[in-house]
């Protein structure tokens, strides 16, 4: 099933009005620690995760995933492992899984190799922050092809027609970064951020993602009603950080309810 | 050159979404600026009366009786303002700044003398300042931390990945993608996303158009070989644009060669065989990378030379076999920078003095009546702590270790 239905299922069941998505970057602290962070995300009722496969130059990442990358890394964690895990998550649990990652991983896997893998693996489509249209729309075509979604990226700089010429090469979702900036910092819901959501409404049919700084349930509920996912990212690395894994359940749980 | 930023399959503009209109306000100073004859002018005013343009070809007499060989002459970016070629592309985009009504710039920096210029620049046309600069060249290149200090400029030590140039250039990003609206950011070298290559190969031309002129003038016929030294590659495409449209003049990239091409320490991308075609930092290019795409540390004694990536300018017209690459140690570095300064009086960075390792190797195969030029793109003053401990000289540790105790007392 294609990710837009699979958003839309789930937004019907009663008393969802948001979905959630989560962040894990493979292999940091390690693979085992992600089994453990993900097997409570699910049983706590996440939707969606994105599995960010390591790169060494992740431009568009703040310091907590800029740090989480380079020590995956260090400590040896390859593409095919990721590969692996994520075959592995998507055999035990009933929910969607995304890559996020950067092109130049693609570029050296193969990118028809990639796609083919990952729809083979069960993975639902692609986050990929330095891959505009103007560079990607080839490669986009190629990953439908395989039934997975290029997610693309709407930003608050993003004008009316440049939102128009996104949704036209989008599908799945598309993913509204809330803020300037990286991941990681704080995010005001203000009426700026309010007029952006309606702008986005405005520029496509697609369920809207909102990440970058959402870290609580009154983030969550300043989503309500303006869009469709609330993504968590660098909150729950933090999380597992300074509190470890048992921490992840009942944060998870207590984000919508 | 191109509209969409390719040369060849090398190149491209590989940004994130939040900077799409600031790319494309950029792109729009830029094409305004190229059409305007007026900007062009003001900039090449501002180099004479600022700068010290146009830097003199010096005929290096001694050294080339010395190889008995081809006439060498040397091209003194070193005696720009602030000692570097570097200078000539901060000036050019401080007036696209201006035009743009920026209020601040912000630079990566691997030897510092980007980062020193972007200073200079930013104090004269009264902008706010920020560098970011690997850990490792914060130590290694320290008067240039103190100059932009001084000058008014925030140096940003930058603690992830490598610690080193291609670090900077993505903390740079962060920060640009945080401050677009009254941001600049200044790339210090032909490489990057469109329209940086051809923006800094433009103001960099400077260096080539001068030097074809003054090598006719002193020598009286083109050059048979240019030489210079590849970081990321803008002081080589600036003398190199003099000379791409005469096929006689061969045209030497010189790459930072590291403790040897066979060790894995070393930053030759183009010169050696370990690099291999990926997308990173916003363009595509020969990245010195594994097989999963994760880029390598790099080694070189020239912190402006330690980089993964090169320009696809220059990737292309490697591919295209129109300019040659090569790669110098660091000890033959330290041996070709000594021996410039016995014999001429010169003192070339460590970065530049990887031109003159490859044009003292093959000016004994040229006859005497060629002429070869070597792009001297920076002069050696920053380089005084690396290489007085590589030298291992005694009266300079003896200093060091005098004033070490002062400090302590
Ligand atoms: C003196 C000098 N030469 C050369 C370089 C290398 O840069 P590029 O290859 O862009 O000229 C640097 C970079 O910092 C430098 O300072």
């Amino acid at each position: 099933m294609q990710l837009n239905q699979y958003i839309k299922e789930e937004l019907a069941k009663p008393n969802k009005d948001i979905l959630l998505m989560t962040h894990i970057v493979l292999g940091y602290p390690s693979l085992d620690i992600n089994r453990q962070v993900i097997a409570a995300m699910v049983e706590n009722g996440v939707e969606l995760i994105e599995m960010q496969i390591p790169f060494s130059e992740p431009m568009a990442d703040g310091p907590a995933i800029v740090k989480a990358n380079q020590e995956a890394i260090e400590q040896g964690i390859r593409v095919k492992d990721c590969f692996a895990f994520a075959k592995e998550m998507t055999k035990k649990h009933n929910i969607a899984f995304l890559f996020m990652t950067y092109y130049n991983i693609l570029l050296q896997y193969g990118i028809e190799k990639f796609c083919a893998d990952a729809k083979e693996i069960g993975i639902k489509g692609f986050i990929i922050p330095d891959l505009p249209p103007e560079e990607g729309d080839d490669f986009f075509t190629l990953a439908r092809s395989y039934e997975l979604d290029p997610i693309l990226i709407y930003a608050p700089t993003s004008t009316a027609e440049r939102m128009i010429r996104l949704n036209q090469s989008a599908s799945g979702f598309i993913y509204c970064v809330a803020r300037k900036g990286v991941t990681g910092q704080q995010t005001d819901f203000d009426t700026a951020f309010n007029d952006y959501m309606a702008q986005c409404r405005t520029a496509t049919t697609l369920p809207l993602a909102v990440g970058f700084g959402i870290a609580s349930k009154d983030d969550i509920d300043q989503l309500r009603g303006k869009a469709d996912i609330g993504v968590i990212g660098t909150k729950t690395i933090r999380l597992v950080n300074e509190q470890g894994v048992e921490a992840v359940g009942p944060f998870i749980a207590g984000l919508r309810y | 050159m191109t509209t969409n930023g390719y040369y060849g399959q090398w190149g491209g503009a590989f940004i994130p979404e939040v900077l799409y209109e600031t790319f494309q306000e950029l792109n729009k100073a830029f094409e305004q600026a190229k059409a305007d004859p007026s900007f062009w002018q003001e900039y090449l005013t501002l180099m004479q009366t600022y700068s010290c343009r146009p830097t003199p070809l010096t005929h290096a007499e001694n050294l080339s009786r010395h190889f008995g060989g081809g006439q060498i002459f040397v091209k003194r970016e070193d005696l720009n303002h602030t000692g570097a070629h570097k200078a000539n592309n901060v000036m050019g985009q401080g007036l696209l700044v201006k035009r743009m009504g920026k209020k601040r710039v912000i630079a990566e920096t691997g030897a510092g003398q980007h980062g020193v210029a972007t200073a200079t620049m930013a104090a004269k046309f009264g902008l706010e300042c920020t560098i970011y600069m690997g850990e490792e060249d914060v130590m290694r290149q320290r008067p240039n931390v103190f100059w932009m200090e001084k000058m008014g400029a925030t140096v940003v030590p930058v603690t992830s990945g490598s610690k080193t140039l291609k670090d900077a250039i993505n903390e740079a990003f962060r920060d640009w993608v945080t401050r677009m609206d009254d941001t600049h950011y200044v790339m210090g070298t032909v490489c990057g996303p469109h329209p940086f290559p051809e923006m800094v190969a433009w103001f960099q031309s400077i260096i080539g158009i001068e030097a074809r002129e003054q090598i006719m003038a002193q020598a009286g016929a083109l050059p048979a070989r240019v030489f210079a030294c590849v970081g990321g590659g803008s002081n080589a495409m600036g003398v190199f644009q003099g000379f791409l449209r005469d096929p006689e003049v061969e045209l030497i990239g010189v790459e930072a060669g590291g403790d040897g091409l066979d060790t894995g320490q070393h930053a030759a991308r183009l010169a050696g065989s370990d690099a291999s075609a990926g997308m990173a930092q916003g363009y595509r290019t020969m990245f010195l990378q594994d097989s999963d795409g994760q880029m390598l540390d790099t080694h070189s004694v020239a912190a402006g030379l330690d980089y993964v990536g090169v320009s696809p300018i220059l990737t292309d017209l490697w591919e295209q076999g129109r300019v040659r690459f090569a790669a110098a140690t660091d000890k033959d570095v330290l041996a070709a920078l000594d021996l410039t300064m016995k014999q001429e009086g010169l003192i070339p960075a460590l970065e530049s003095s990887h031109a003159f390792v490859q044009a003292f190797k093959e000016a004994p195969e040229m006859e005497q009546d060629q002429a070869m030029i070597i792009n001297m793109s920076g002069r050696g003053d920053k380089d005084i702590f690396t290489v007085a401990h590589a030298y291992d000289d005694p009266s300079w540790k003896e200093f060091i270790t005098k004033k070490g105790a002062e400090y302590a007392a």
